[in-house]
């Protein structure tokens, strides 16, 4: 078993000039990668961006084309078991052995991380707790449901305590109650551990992460601390919330907004009207006035903070949520 | 190979929990005991089908009949489940997925190629051994008491048949990410040595001639050639599985 006590500043996982081909596609272009270590790392991209294929890299699984990787100071790639001892992985679509017990598999898990006795079944014990599996821990996997499957997949990568924890959309088929709790344990692994985790979810990233990476067509498009990345990137944002029945004056409205100086995007959301502005001041002295020639009555009308979403559809300019109004 | 017995131990209990052991030792026992019996009691069987009219054609069954019986339904038989039981190892654990999970932890991918290996040639052991033990009983009981000494090395012989089978299908599995693609290349494999079994220079070598070898020895005779086929099936088998583990190796999973 691995610790990551005295990880000391190193950071968890390098990766200089990764690249990817699968024949002519080019799945990852140099990537150049530091995750200090500790930190929960959110990896975000649109669909086909490069994450898994990146996981699975550094995971071990796959051979990076060209470019070099370190990961808890093991090189990938050199082969044998030093690697594996040292992270914990949760693939995308956990699969186990249907015809083992929950209770079962973690402990095949700790004996391949050397574990035995009393120790081991200690820790399975634990693990079964923290993921919410202990009613379920006699029963057979084959007859889990996805999310069971999800906090069994969360369980045993944390089993061994890794020093690094790779962890591939690790709560796309939970529950919200399921999502809340295993993004609360992943959360309260920073420092303990470092947490490299993809997801689709932004909002998940922007509770539990401290620093994010986006790529993009397999290169990275930037990799800041959040906080930092919202103050660099993000532009206001103004929230019209117009009182029901009102379609023709809302799409009327949009119009309006589209064709003014200060606009660079509206989208619906819900019924809400997302106006990303380039020119705040301008925005906050003319915006009232467009509603009103527009005829929209209001239900709220609001400056607001810009989201990590806001941020990542501005960088990557695709899969915007809501669909863009009277485009 | 760090993780071998563990693996072992997880591929032995996975044949016993999917009741693929207990299945194929009752299949192959049911073949062990039927081949002494149809031998026995085909000429009945047939005449009083044909109402009389092949009464006289079918000769007096002999000890010799009983073994071949036994050779042959292994032949087909057993080659088709030793290519069902290993068509799927590798290649189902791929597009599964839980060869990705094994394979991030402390486990290296010699220990699992090798522990499906031990896996799959003990239960071909065990049900070849158990068929052969109930033929020979059977055999004795309905014709006479063949020599238990060659009867076994023959078992042993049908067993190496089959393990060259199972090597070929394992490699066939490690190498493509479908069990019926695997299990297809593996029966096309076992055809293509049935054919080259034919020629007179090389067909002594091809595990299908291990059969006839087995029915001599069977019946106390030993078999020329002999030591070359078993080197020569031996080799199939080594190079199948090292061929196997070194695709693995560089294999993405």
């Amino acid at each position: 078993m691995s610790s990551t006590a005295g990880a000391a500043a190193a950071p968890a996982i390098e990766a200089h000039g990764l690249t990817k081909r699968f024949g002519d596609v080019l799945a990852l272009d140099r990537l150049d990668l530091a995750v200090p270590a500790g930190s929960v790392f959110g990896f975000l991209g649109p669909n086909g961006a490069g994450k898994t294929t990146t996981l699975r890299i550094l995971a071990g699984l796959g051979h990076a084309s060209a470019g070099t990787a370190v990961v808890a100071g093991v090189g990938v790639g050199r082969g044998g078991t030093e690697l594996a001892g040292r992270i914990g992985y949760l693939d995308q679509d956990p699969r186990f052995y249907g015809w083992m017990t929950g209770r079962e598999l973690l402990a095949f898990v700790g004996r391949a991380y050397g574990l035995a006795g009393s120790a081991l079944r200690s820790r399975v014990d634990e693990v079964l707790e923290t993921v919410g599996l202990v009613e379920a821990a006699g029963r057979r996997i084959g007859g889990y449901s996805g999310g069971m499957r999800q906090r069994l997949g969360v369980g045993q990568a944390l089993l061994p305590r890794p020093a690094v924890l790779f962890l591939d959309e690790p709560v796309s088929a939970l529950d919200p109650e399921g999502r809340r709790d295993v993004l609360e344990l992943v959360g309260s692994l920073g420092g303990e551990a470092t947490v490299f985790m993809s997801t689709h979810i932004l909002t998940d990233v922007e509770r539990i992460c401290d620093r994010v990476a986006i790529l993009d067509h397999g290169r990275l498009v930037t990799e800041a601390p959040i906080g930092e990345l919202l103050a660099r990137h993000a532009r206001p944002i103004l929230e019209i919330d117009p009182e029901p029945g009102q379609a023709d004056a809302v799409a009327r409205l949009a119009a309006a907004l589209r064709a003014t100086t200060w606009t660079r995007e509206v989208r619906e959301e819900h019924g809400v009207l997302r106006v990303v502005v380039t020119d705040a001041e301008q925005a906050a002295a003319e915006g009232l006035l467009v509603v009103v020639a527009a005829g929209v009555r209001l239900a709220r009308f609001e400056r607001v903070r810009p989201t990590l979403e806001d941020v990542f559809l501005q960088l990557v300019g695709t899969e915007a949520p809501g669909p863009e109004v009277g485009a | 190979m760090t993780g071998f017995g563990l693996l072992l131990r997880k591929e032995i209990r996975e044949q016993v929990r999917t009741a693929r052991l207990p299945v194929v030792v009752v299949v192959f026992a049911v073949f062990g005991l039927i081949s002494p019996v149809f031998a026995r009691y085909v000429r009945e069987i047939v005449e009083a089908l044909g109402g009389g009219q092949f009464q006289g054609m079918i000769p007096e069954p002999t000890v010799a009949d009983a073994v071949a019986q036994f050779t042959k339904n292994m032949g087909q038989f057993g080659v088709l489940i030793a290519i069902l039981v290993t068509m799927g190892s590798v290649a189902t654990e791929k597009e599964r997925g839980t060869a990705a999970f094994l394979l991030t932890k402390p486990i290296t991918r010699g220990a699992f190629v090798g522990a499906k290996v031990l896996a799959i040639g003990s239960l071909l052991a065990i049900a070849t051994a158990v068929a052969g033990t109930l033929c020979w009983i059977y055999t004795a009981i309905l014709f006479e008491p063949l020599p238990a000494a060659h009867f076994a090395a023959a078992v042993a012989l049908v067993w190496l048949s089959l393990a060259v089978v199972a090597a070929l299908t394992f490699l066939a599995s490690v190498t493509t990410r479908s069990a019926l693609v695997a299990g297809g290349v593996a029966f096309g494999a076992f055809l293509v040595a049935g054919i080259l079994s034919a020629l007179p220079a090389i067909g002594a070598y091809m595990p299908t001639s291990l059969w006839g070898a087995a029915d001599q020895l069977a019946l106390g005779t030993v078999p020329d050639p002999l030591l070359g086929p078993i080197v020569a099936n031996v080799l199939f088998v080594a190079a199948a599985i090292g061929l196997a583990w070194w695709s693995f190796r560089r294999q993405e999973i």
